[in-house]
This record gives C-alpha cells, structure tokens and sequence, in this order.
C-alpha cells in the first residue's frame, strides 16, 4: 500500500512537471501580450530570415516528416506534435533549441511573437 | 604445448589492425544528447584534451551554429572528453604553431588514415564532407571505423 502512494505520488509529480505542446502556444503568446498567427509562423518557418537558412532547411517544410541536418545530413525527428509525441514537453529543451536555432538562422533570438507564431503553426498541423 | 602459446599470440597480431579503428564510446547520456543531436557521437579518443577543452569553450560558435549549453552541462561535458581524450593512440592533436585542433579531420591520423582518398571523392553528394564519417564508415555512430566495414558511396 505505501509502495502503491510512492508510485501514486511520483506519476503526480512527473505530469505536473511536464509540459504539452499546448502550453509553449499559450506562455509565448503571454508574452507576446497578441494572438498568435498559424499563417505568419508558416511563412516565418519555411523563408530565410537574415541567415543561411530558413527552419525549413533542416526541418523540411512539412515538418510533420523527418528532416535532415543541412550541414551534417543527421536525420532530425518530426518537429509538428502531430507527428512526433516527444517535441514541445520539455521546457528547458524548448528553450535551449529556439535559443540555438534562433541565432542560427536570425543571427538573433526570436521574439516572443515570432515562436507564438511558429507554435501555433506547428498545432495545426495534422 | 607451444602452439597452445603461439596461436592464440599469432591470433591477437592478426586482430590488432582491424581492433585499431575501433573506439569504445563510453556511455554518458549528456553528451549523447548534446553533442549527437546534430551530428555522430564523434568519439573524445580522436582529440587531445587541449582540443576538447578549447572547443567546450566556443560553444556558441561551434563551427558555424550555436550550440551552446547552460554551464553546469558545458562543464560536465568537457570532464568527460577531457578523461577520454586521445591518449598516445591518437598522438598529439595542435597545428605546427602548437594550437589545439578543432576538426578531427585536420589530425595528422585523420589525413594519414585517409591518404588515399582523392578530392573529388569527398565531394561527391553522396559524401558532402570529410565530417560526414558515416558517409563510408556505416557503423560510425558506434565507434567502428574498421577496414572491413568501410563502403564508399558513388
């Protein structure tokens, strides 16, 4: 019984924790303070923002299949929730990546609006 | 009874060229999931600890893209190429001005290895670059670059 209230409290605590894709919409457009647009996130995912490449160069423009590394050619898993359970539950990922991949392809971080947009882009897809 | 001595000897020899270009990659799940998302699990063997710890410090540059990592992950991973960096298998790994390499390809093993690849070949779509190690060596993600397992694409 106390073993069971263990496991109990444990599985409790790890959903707690953890995020669904769901949440990264709604923080960002907290702090975007507008709604967010499917239609610019599309357009902001697949054109070339002041770098080499655009999200869409690794991350293909149909995200919901695997992509590729456009510089090693490392597979890359589906970035759309739709196609890949594991994307957008972790918030110290979420970060790390919009960090890197940000500056990467803005030569800067993206502002709150712009992930809003690339968030809600990403839900719709089936 | 000599022969019970010998074989065995005579069979170890024979097995040393092909063990050479295996590298056991030491199991650690931070750099797995840090270094191999964007490319193989290159193994720490093929550089000098000097190498290592000076490209752990530029990470936010790390050749061309950001990788960077918040500090406490940088340090562990640098800990854990530095205690498996190259040791006198791979040699030294600085340029003629002493300053650490950063691209396991300009290693003197690496050219030395791969002498006899020509230019057009490492250019080949199929190839891309001479980082791109799985390219030829299909098992190169679990640290086997032996003879026998190399297929070099068209």
């Amino acid at each position: 019984m106390r073993y069971l209230l263990i496991v109990a409290a444990v599985l409790f605590a790890a959903g707690a924790r953890a995020e669904v894709p769901r949440d990264f919409l709604s923080r960002f457009e907290k702090e975007a303070g507008v709604a967010a647009s499917a239609e610019r996130g599309a357009r902001f995912f697949s054109t070339r923002q002041g770098g080499e490449w655009s999200c869409a160069s690794c991350h293909t423009e149909k995200p919901t299949q695997a992509g590729r590394h456009a510089k090693t050619e490392k597979a890359i898993t589906p970035l759309a929730p739709a196609a890949n359970a594991e994307r957008f539950t972790d918030a110290a990922k979420v970060d790390k990546w919009f960090r890197r991949n940000c500056n990467d392809t803005l030569n800067r971080l993206c502002s709150a609006q712009e992930k809003a947009d690339v968030m809600a882009w990403l839900l719709s897809l089936k | 009874m000599t022969i019970r001595i010998i074989l065995p000897l005579l069979l170890t020899a024979l097995a040393l060229p092909a063990r050479a270009d295996s590298y056991a990659l030491p199991k650690n799940p931070a750099f797995e999931e840090e270094c191999a998302s964007c490319h193989i699990a290159y193994p720490p063997q093929m550089l000098h600890a000097d190498s290592w710890r000076e490209m752990m410090g530029g990470l936010s540059r790390h050749f061309g893209s950001d990788a960077s990592l918040d500090e406490k992950r940088r340090s562990a991973i640098t800990d854990f190429l530095v205690a498996h960096s190259g040791g006198r298998k791979t040699g030294d790994t600085r340029d003629a001005r002493g300053k650490p390499l950063l691209r396991i390809t300009e290693t003197a093993r690496f050219n030395r290895k791969h002498v006899e690849i020509d230019a057009a070949t490492w250019k080949r779509a199929s190839i891309k670059s001479p980082a791109n190690c799985t390219a030829c060596h299909a098992q190169a993600a679990a640290g086997d670059y032996n003879e026998r397992s190399i297929r070099i694409p068209k």
